[in-house]
């Protein structure tokens, strides 16, 4: 376990994209260019590419959201998705007033979902924030519960499980925008999400933000300056929805449908999981984790059924041995990439590859073949996994497996001391800069 | 009406009984440690799902001792193997950690029996009707649960006030670092608390695996109903755990037996209320089928009037 902890020191800083003004908006603007230039690349030119833009889009805005409560303020919600879905139904019912004649162009219905989502945020955060720590993770979860329930007691507004759905080409044009194309849609979701990105960015800029952050890490001194904690967590609670609220306007848009599940548990937790896995102690983090389980659970649906399985594996190590996430890895690589050691850590790196696939490998056969036997009993004993046939009623690919995990785990648990004792190299190389400090947890 | 209410009366009692046995572990660790166990209702669910299967090979009763047992390795397990070493990483950390646990937990149920129910049944021997109330007849096995769950109160009371080890516990529940320093072994102790803990649920989990369905859903099906019992009791108290989950489990239970809504109490009432009224939709909710969100009303009620919840002491 000392090699988690020294991977766990990730550096002081709590905000990405920092700097002085000016390389700021040059950040923002490299963004923006990054945006619309995304779906012409190869590989994403298509309608499928521009649909997982999309899907990616939406979900940095509703990760990003999400870590304005866990990253900023420090208050783990187990029930985030309440406000992301009933901004969905608010943007979802918006659009059939717009089917039906109301004169409003389809671009601006994300604000019915961001002020559906600003009230929910006030009217269950008067509630929720009067705690916080364990307590606020609980109530969030009960009102998350009691939310999710409520749609299918109400089925005139909700729809119960089928949804309500919508038309977004019904609608007045703007800019000649008719919502044809998904590329449309992407660029309105992406401009969307550029807009409450940049204004989540300032946010913690402002001085309730700064105060976010005070009470995050302390708030017993932060009330005895003379600050209500519990008000800026109710301040940070109404905002967190509203921009939840807006991420569900843009699902709204991109599905044409809302549906019970745009408000229940498992959206809640994914969010949290993006959230966690990207960094919440990065602004961008969440960003990152969006993006990659975005792009994980399109990919890897396809080819297994264990993926859920595979994505918890995923999150528990992130919690064990990487706690400030995929962006607090790449920060804190890119803090010793100038250093002599960099080349031993690279090294120890490829080392510690070879068993950690092995016992990879080891895994993922286990957990495909038990997976295939209990969800599909009827396909058979025999199966093909990387491309080799094997016959799971016999014992020889359960032993293969299980020896292949041992001993890559043994292997791995051997190299990975050569990994430590780099980056103990490199860290003291780089001590000297602004390595070292602060504990990284978004506590 | 007399029958409806001792008929419902009974059950909730039997509901609520089950639920404290679930919310009693869970409250115990969380007192201890001040760890919130997301994976407990997990926990719970692997204990239905080991007595299905150690019911198959060798039969229900040695599965009644044996599944609790496993539970309880398995808690002990995680203490030993994973929390503590989440410790110091923070509360949010923990949480996340136990989260992610539930969230594994419930994949690798699916991976070894299937997403499907198991066949899981009141075994043979317990399947006889208990004694008839109205007309209405109360099952063995029903019985059987109520008297688990009552002596493994006492147990478990008596465990905590008059055995030393209790002592110890309590002690080091409140001044934990004071315990250690007189030479207990505090971390020792942590890890039989998460066992116990753990075993309490999973003995939960072998007669509510009868009770409803063994399914990996189980444990999201439950499990936010025991955070409700935990909070609005206090946490960390556990007669505060037992007064909550027999109010719940009977309130809940007559919610679902209620076949008015508030159109009804209108009409009694003579306030006109026509489909064309706003909110019609909202006042036409039968009692019924509003019963799953009682506790998490009771939830937002009981923050309103009393953060602390029923017999809580402190502000956790």
């Amino acid at each position: 376990m000392k090699t988690g902890s020294a991977l766990a020191a990730p550096p002081a800083t709590f905000t990405a994209a920092q700097g002085n003004g000016a390389g700021r908006y040059r950040a923002w603007l490299a963004t923006a260019v990054v945006l619309s230039v995304l779906p012409h690349v190869p590989g994403l030119n298509t309608d499928f590419g521009h649909s997982l833009l999309s899907q990616m889009g939406i979900a940095a805005v509703f990760a990003l959201s999400f870590n304005v409560l866990l990253g900023q303020t420090g208050l783990l919600s187990f029930g985030h998705a309440v406000y992301f879905g009933l901004g969905g139904y608010a943007a979802i019912h918006f659009m059939r007033a717009i089917n039906h004649g109301l004169p409003v162009p389809i671009a601006l219905v994300p604000l019915a979902g961001a002020a559906a989502g600003l009230l929910f945020g006030i009217l269950f955060g008067s509630v929720t924030t009067r705690r916080s720590g364990t307590i606020f993770a609980l109530i969030s979860l009960g009102v998350g519960e009691l939310v999710y329930a409520a749609t299918f007691m109400l089925p005139g507004y909700f729809g119960g499980e089928e949804g309500i759905t919508a038309n977004r080409t019904r609608a007045p044009e703007l800019f000649g925008l008719n919502f044809g194309s998904q590329l449309q849609v992407y660029y309105v979701i992406a401009s969307w999400a550029l807009v409450a990105a940049m204004l989540m960015h300032a946010f913690i800029r402002t001085p309730l933000g700064r105060m976010c952050n005070a009470i995050r890490d302390n708030p017993e001194r932060a009330e005895f300056i003379g600050y209500n904690t519990q008000h800026v967590r109710f301040f940070a609670f109404a905002v967190a929805g509203l921009f939840a609220g807006l991420a569900g306007g843009l699902h709204a848009i991109n599905y044409e449908i809302v549906a019970a599940d745009s408000v229940s548990a498992l959206r809640s937790g994914t969010v949290l999981l993006m959230a966690y896995i990207g960094g919440v102690t990065h602004f961008a983090g969440p960003v990152v984790g969006a993006i990659t389980l975005t792009w994980l659970q399109i990919s890897l649906s396809d080819y297994t059924a264990a993926w859920l399985l595979y994505l918890g594996l995923f999150f528990m190590a992130i919690i064990l041995f990487a706690p400030s996430g995929l962006a607090g890895l790449i920060v804190m690589h890119a803090a010793v990439v100038r250093t002599k050691a960099f080349r031993r850590l690279l090294a120890a790196y490829a080392i510690a590859l070879v068993p950690a696939a092995v016992m990879g490998t080891g895994a993922v056969l286990l957990i495909e073949m038990s997976y295939r036997l209990s969800t599909h009993p009827e396909l058979g004993a025999k199966m093909r996994l990387l491309w080799i046939a094997m016959d799971t009623a016999t014992p020889w690919p359960w032993i293969v497996a299980v020896v292949l995990l041992v001993a890559g785990f043994v292997a791995f648990r051997m190299t990975w001391r050569r990994v430590a004792a780099a980056w103990d190299r490199a860290g003291d190389e780089a001590r000297g800069g602004r390595f070292g400090g602060g504990d990284g947890s978004a506590r | 009406m007399l029958e409806l209410t001792a008929v419902s009366l009974l059950n909730g009692v039997v509901y609520g009984l089950l639920l404290f046995m679930l919310t009693s572990g869970l409250t115990l660790i969380f007192s201890m440690m001040g760890v919130l166990n997301f994976a407990h209702a997990s926990v719970f669910m692997l204990g239905a799902y080991f007595s299905f299967q150690f019911g198959r090979w060798i039969g229900f009763w040695p599965a009644l001792v044996l599944a609790p047992l496993a539970c309880g390795l398995i808690g002990a397990a995680i203490e030993r193997y994973g929390l503590r070493h989440v410790h110091t990483k923070g509360h949010v950390a923990e949480i996340l950690f136990t989260f992610g646990l539930a969230y594994l937990i419930e994949e690798l149920v699916t991976m070894l029996w299937g997403r499907n129910a198991v066949a899981s049944s009141v075994p043979e021997s317990i399947d006889f009707p208990l004694f008839a109330l109205f007309g209405t007849s109360f099952p063995a096995y029903k019985g059987l649960m109520m008297a688990i769950s009552v002596t493994m109160f006492a147990f478990l009371f008596l465990a905590l006030k008059r055995t030393r080890i209790g002592l110890i516990i309590q002690a080091a529940l409140t001044h934990p670092q004071m315990a250690g320093a007189l030479g207990h072994d505090v971390p020792g102790l942590f890890v039989l608390v998460f066992a116990v803990g753990s075993a309490l649920a999973g003995l939960a989990g072998v007669i509510g695996g009868v009770m409803w369905l063994t399914q990996p859903t189980l444990a999201h099906f439950v499990g936010p109903i025991v955070f409700v019992v935990v909070v609005v009791g206090g946490l960390g108290s556990l007669s505060g755990a037992l007064i909550a989950s027999m109010f719940i489990g009977i309130v809940q239970t007559f919610a679902v037996a209620v076949d008015y809504s508030l159109l009804d109490l209108f009409r009694v009432l003579g306030i006109g209320v026509t489909r064309a009224s706003p909110l019609y939709e909202f006042y036409a909710i039968k009692v019924a089928t509003a019963a799953p969100i009682v506790p998490y009303l009771l939830l937002v009620l009981m923050l309103i009037v009393r953060p602390r919840g029923l017999l809580g002491t402190r502000d956790a």
